[in-house]
């Protein structure tokens, strides 16, 4: 085992941690900062159940290597929330039933999040598309699509 | 996860110093998407990550008329498919780079990659061979450039000698009167490895095709560019019958394998079906740019 | 824009709180990242473990030497078969599925023999992660390999590899010729028999006979199996699992490690989706051996290829199947024959696939027999609606090729021959009150059915299902607070939506807001016993104890009224508005005090109120479902794309309409991907090529299109609020819809799913290509 020291940005806090140099970014997250948020599912890519934003970008937590990050800005599903409210993506997802065993929520919310930073008024073509890397097993992503379509809409009148 | 390293590469002189003294099992570290699941799989041995992300020439996408388009290795493909240039000139990499995994991938995924993973199945890789695409490499001897459709040399393989990665992508400038077109076949409608892959260039002069460039994939050891495929619709307008000769020769040229993925006779079919597509695709392209 | 459901319209008027759409209890902590699951169990000490797998398909194992890894640094134990006692005989019952525990043990951890590629055979546990996989790099197996099978039919041959020596066949029937006593791979051969089959084909005008397959599915649940253990010192041992049953899992590590169930506290962590492929155990005995001999805390998570590889899928299946028809349509007689593969071990769902192939459908005569085969698969287990998606894959596209021949509508073929209460299905027993006519007609109506198809080489299908759902033992308690709450206490696992549709009932019953009921999920030390959630049967039996827990607390509320106003106690009533009434005061003012008021006095007129039920019921009442989809097929390519699909389905009563329409949802996507794009491949080496999310190719949010619901509401007469499971039947009719559109697209009829690109166009291509 050899550790390195990583210091970096998580959910907008300076955060200063010990990684075995092996550690993906997911085991990083989970095993040694105690955020548990991002999920594995299968660990190589294929189900974006550990999607986080890196320095802007949507990524697979999984393959990242946590040494990579030093220096980095990191957001996790624990960071999308307000102090004491939930975001609107969150409230959505709540409100339209679009989950059931959760388990997949942390990357679809993720994932939904960059996609509405950066396209406001997205089709359901362009959701269908921008969230294919994620898989869901429980909902057949009917209510997930429409809750971000839905979530678009009330941000657009807000 | 098997016991790598990791270290960060401060210019193309450093990487390939570090490569040099890793020695065989030291790999470039860029996207990761494809050589971080080989090392934690140990489906190869890797004990050393070189990261050549934070070096300059490595990232970031260039335009000039004169001089062409020029991709630093380790650009991520959102970044690729993002820019203005790439979209209006260069449509044939946006059709690839969109579709390498799904967005968390194509944020960390560079072409560059594409084209060192080697795959024959790679998706970016006809896409660069039809846009006459040539590798900048640097080593230990120095730099020197290869064409794509040179680069890969059987499944998992390339010229890329001990110390050698590839800094960047380069294409010239779109001729006038040209398009081009990328397309896969998979079963899903995302999320897959191409069962066929294949892409197209034409340019025009009038309405009689002047040069042509055909490439596939997945259905050799490595992406194929197809001379005599090109050759068909070469010198007379684009019709059905050439598309058809050329359809043939493609199929004539690939010498695809059976597996889980796709059969013989599948893979025959569709390089036909593709070529076909592809062709209209980039003659449809060739017009709007007239 | 697409429209989003209303939230709070009560589809039945009857009731308050039943058929809005409120907000899950468990949601917050779901969207913020904060819920814990299985892989996120963290103590003090933890070690991780890591499981060792057969390579080969059929193998004798000669030796394992674990020395090496046992000296690695960092490595705190390693065990094998050989640390497991002996098992007890016999077996449990895990609600849809047995287990037999000679088999279960063998099944954890190969002895003698590995039995399919991914078969565990050692396990070790170590500081890390890594240092756990570099360990199993270090035992050392020495294979015998033996010959290998895995097909179903191949495996029922004379000549084929015998994976058990002591196995021979169960004749499960009258009637049955027995077999010889020689080792073989048919477990068991089961028949079903009602009237006389050759008379009613002799009187049908029309018969058709055809072959189906289907390939090996799995459940694909997003969330990889995990198990974290601790050995106590005092020999009390505790788990924290990923399960849809906390107490099979409970009953199923005290048989296998010679413990009281007493000893054995299993919590059961948030479940990310299980269907079916959660309620057998795989880690938490070998995770409770790892603490025993490391003394400290051990949690073992699968890898995503070990879930494909080692769990349990539903069986690759071989079926026959011949209906007969008199030219109006009227159905004579019907034979099924099913062979289906158990895996590695006896006991696939044969036995549920054969009661449900024609349960739709009033035939009078009608024979099914039911083969369980071994194979050198992973064992197969539940898998939603276990058995009947593949045994009536084939009735169904039988039907519908029927009505062509007969030139009848196939709804109307339907129709004629539905079943009805009354009536007798293929055991011989008068079906309930059921909703096949119900589902068959709001499927004749839809709109989908009626409009017009456009386009080329696309096609429209339709299919039913049938589903028995599960009855079975559930128990729960609950406790008023002064805050004018009730706490209800779960002993089911909450896999997609329980706790609101349990807290509902509750909340119904008592007649106060769904916001009053706080539901919370507990340990096995901490609710009465209580099966899987699986078999459709939670908001079910769970909705039965909910209802008699408030019951019980209105019986006591009105006694503390009573108490409280000095009246009699039958002067006193409960209104389902949650307002306790008694007698006009001397003053002539009604006394009435609503269920807030009172719970906020419990304390000082004798204390809060505490209750507890538990039921076993089997008046669960069967589901009906009935898909209609569009397609379209890309005929150079072999690509089908599902342009249209509604899904219409007799619910019972819809609790909460948002979690039924979701269960649809989830099971018409999961039968897209087996009618499409899921399947097991295995090589000429017997060896699983496609164990990734990658290649075995689960629908994408690209692959389906929104998925259009209509709830038939027939209520359960056997449920105080008419409950009828609902997230099962759903995936049954998909393979058999898509089928049908298929051959309507193109004309070709396929027997096999998945009808994958490959498949299809290969029915295109002239030979050669």
């Amino acid at each position: 085992m050899s550790h390195i020291v990583i210091n970096t940005t998580i959910n907008g806090e300076a955060t200063e941690f010990l990684a075995d140099e092996r550690d993906s970014l997911l085991e990083a997250l989970r095993e040694r900062v105690g955020l548990t948020g991002a999920k594995e599912g299968c660990n190589n890519g294929n189900c974006g159940a550990c999607a986080v934003i890196l320095d802007g970008r949507l990524v697979n937590s999984c393959c990242v290597m946590a040494a990579e990050i030093e220096g980095s800005q990191i957001t996790t599903v624990e960071g999308l929330a307000q102090r004491d409210h939930l975001s609107p993506l969150q409230q959505t997802f709540l409100e339209d039933a679009a989950l059931q065993c959760g388990i997949c929520t942390p990357g679809f919310l993720v994932a939904s999040h960059a996609l509405l930073a950066q396209n406001p008024d997205p089709t359901e073509h362009e959701v269908r598309f921008w969230l294919a890397g994620n898989l869901c097993r429980c909902t057949g992503y009917d209510k997930i699509v429409r809750a971000v379509l839905h979530t678009a809409e009330q941000m657009r009148k807000a | 996860m098997q016991a790598v390293k990791y270290v960060r590469a401060a210019s193309v002189q450093d990487a390939v110093r570090l490569l040099q003294d890793g020695g065989a099992t030291a790999r470039v570290l860029a996207g990761g998407t494809d050589v971080i699941v080989q090392a934690r799989e140990r489906r190869r041995e890797i004990r050393l990550f070189v990261d050549v992300k934070h070096i300059k020439e490595l990232i970031g996408v260039s335009y000039s008329a004169r001089g062409g388009l020029t991709i630093g290795a380790a650009t991520p493909c959102y970044q690729i498919y993002g820019d203005a240039n790439v979209r209006q000139r260069y449509p044939t990499l946006v059709d690839a780079s969109s579709v390498i995994g799904g967005t968390a991938i194509q944020g960390r995924a560079s072409l560059g990659g594409n084209l060192c993973n080697s795959s024959p199945a790679g998706d970016g890789i006809p896409a660069m061979i039809v846009l006459e695409g040539v590798a900048n490499i640097a080593g230990p001897g120095g730099e020197r450039t290869v064409a794509i459709e040179q680069f890969c040399t059987g499944p998992g393989r390339n010229v890329l000698a001990a110390g050698e990665f590839v800094v960047s992508l380069h294409f010239p400038a779109p001729a006038a009167h040209s398009g081009a077109r990328w397309m896969r076949f998979i079963p899903r409608n995302e999320m897959d490895i191409a069962v066929v892959n294949a892409a197209s260039q034409l340019r025009f002069d009038g309405n009689r095709v002047s040069w042509a460039r055909i490439a596939l994939g997945a259905v050799a050891p490595t992406p194929l560019l197809v001379a005599e495929a090109a050759a068909a619709v070469v010198g007379k307008p684009l019709s059905d019958e050439t598309i058809a000769a050329a359809a043939a020769a493609a199929r004539s040229a690939a010498t695809p394998i059976a597996d889980m993925r796709g059969s013989i006779k599948q893979r025959k079919h569709l390089v036909g079906v593709f070529t076909e597509r592809t062709l209209r695709g980039a003659a449809e392209r060739a017009q709007g740019a007239q | 824009m697409v429209a989003t459901p209303e939230k709070q319209t009560p589809a039945n008027k009857q009731y308050r709180v039943i058929g809005t759409r409120p907000l899950r209890p468990d949601g917050t902590d779901k969207v913020t990242g904060r819920a814990a699951y299985g892989a996120d169990v963290k103590l003090e000490g933890l070690l991780y473990g890591q499981v060792l797998r057969s390579p080969h398909a059929h193998a004798r194992i000669k030796s394992i030497n674990t020395k090496k890894a046992e000296a690695l640094p960092g490595v705190k134990a390693v065990v094998t078969a050989q640390d497991f006692p002996p098992p007890p005989p016999g077996s449990i019952n895990l609600g849809e599925s047995t287990a037999n525990f000679q088999f279960l043990k063998d099944n954890l951890l190969a002895s003698t023999k590995a039995l399919y590629h991914g078969h565990a055979v050692a396990a070790v546990a170590a500081v890390d992660l890594h240092t756990a996989e570099d360990a199993l790099a270090l035992i050392e197996v020495q294979y015998e390999p033996l010959p290998h099978v895995v097909d179903v039919r191949e495996a029922m041959l004379d000549s084929a590899p015998v994976l058990h020596d002591s196995l021979r066949t169960q004749i499960r029937a009258a009637g049955i010729a027995p077999r010889p006593d020689r080792p073989t791979n048919v477990a068991s051969h089961m028949r079903l028999q009602k009237g006389e089959i050759e008379k009613g084909f002799a009187e049908a005008d029309v018969v058709i006979e055809r072959e189906f397959e289907t390939s090996m599915f799995h459940q694909g649940y997003i969330e990889p199996h995990t198990s974290t253990a601790y050995w106590n010192k005092d020999g009390e041992v505790s788990i924290w699992t990923s399960s849809q049953g906390p107490f099979g899992v409970r009953g199923q590590v005290a048989a296998l490690l010679q413990l009281p169930v007493s000893k054995v506290h299993v919590t059961p962590m948030e479940i990310g989706g299980g269907f079916g492929g959660k309620i057998p155990t795989y880690l938490d005995p070998i995770t409770a051996l790892l603490s025993r001999k490391s003394g400290r805390p051990v949690k073992v998570a699968m890898t995503r290829e070990a879930v494909f590889e080692g769990t349990g899928p539903t069986s690759a299946t071989f079926s026959r199947v011949k209906i007969g028809a008199k030219k109006d349509g009227t159905l004579t007689a019907a034979q099924v024959y099913l062979a289906y593969g158990a895996g590695a071990f006896p006991g696939s769902s044969v036995g549920a696939g054969a009661m449900c192939a024609l349960a739709p459908y009033v035939i009078p005569n009608t024979q099914i027999d039911g083969l369980d085969v071994v194979v050198n698969r992973p064992k197969t287990e539940a898998y939603r609606a276990p058995g009947a998606p593949a045994a009536e894959f084939g009735v169904e596209a039988v039907m519908n090729e029927l009505a062509e021949r007969l030139d009848i509508d196939p709804l109307e073929l339907r129709l004629k021959n539905i079943a009805s209460e009354g009536a007798l299905n293929a055991s011989g027993q008068p079906w309930g009150k059921i909703g096949a006519r119900e589902v068959v007609m709001a499927m004749k109506e839809h709109q989908h059915y009626n409009s017009e198809l456009q386009g080329e080489h696309v096609g429209r299908g339709v299919a039913l299902g049938f589903w028995f759902n599960g009855g079975m033992e559930s128990a729960s308690s609950a406790k008023t607070n002064d805050d004018g709450t009730v706490s209800l206490i779960l002993g089911s696992v909450d896999i997609g939506g329980s706790r609101a549709s349990l807290a509902m009932q509750l909340a119904e019953t008592l007649g106060v807001p769904y916001e009053a009921v706080k539901p919370k999920v507990v340990d096995t030390d901490s609710v009465g016993f209580t099966m899987v959630t699986g078999g459709s049967r939670t908001t079910f039996a769970g909705g039965w104890v909910a209802y008699e827990l408030g019951v019980q607390i209105r019986g006591k509320l009105v006694e503390r009224a009573a108490r409280i106003w000095e009246v009699p106690v039958d002067q006193v009533s409960y209104g389902d508005d949650g307002v306790i009434r008694g007698p006009k005061d001397a003053e002539g003012k009604e006394r009435k005090l609503a269920f807030t008021e009172i719970a906020g006095q419990l304390a000082r007129t004798g204390g809060q109120i505490a209750v507890s039920a538990s039921v076993s019921k089997n008046t669960q009442g069967a589901a009906f479902a009935g898909h209609i989809v569009d397609l379209k097929v890309d005929t150079a390519t072999g690509k089908v794309d599902v342009l249209r699909y509604t899904a219409v389905q007799d619910v019972g009563t819809a609790i909460h309409p948002s979690y039924v329409e979701g269960q649809i949802h989830g099971a018409v996507a999961q039968g897209i991907g087996m009618a499409l794009l899921e399947e097991y491949v295995y090589g000429a080496d017997g060896r699983l090529q496609n164990a990734s999310f990658l290649d075995y190719r689960m629908p994408t949010t690209l692959d389906v299109p929104m998925i259009e619901t209509v709830l038939v509401e027939v209520p359960n007469p056997g449920h105080p609020y008419g409950v009828r499971g609902v997230g099962e039947v759903p995936i049954v009719p998909p393979q058999g819809a898509i089928q049908a559109a298929v051959y309507d697209a193109i004309g070709v009829r396929f027997q096999h799913t998945p009808m994958s690109p490959r498949v299809i166009l290969d029915e295109l291509l002239p030979d050669g290509g």
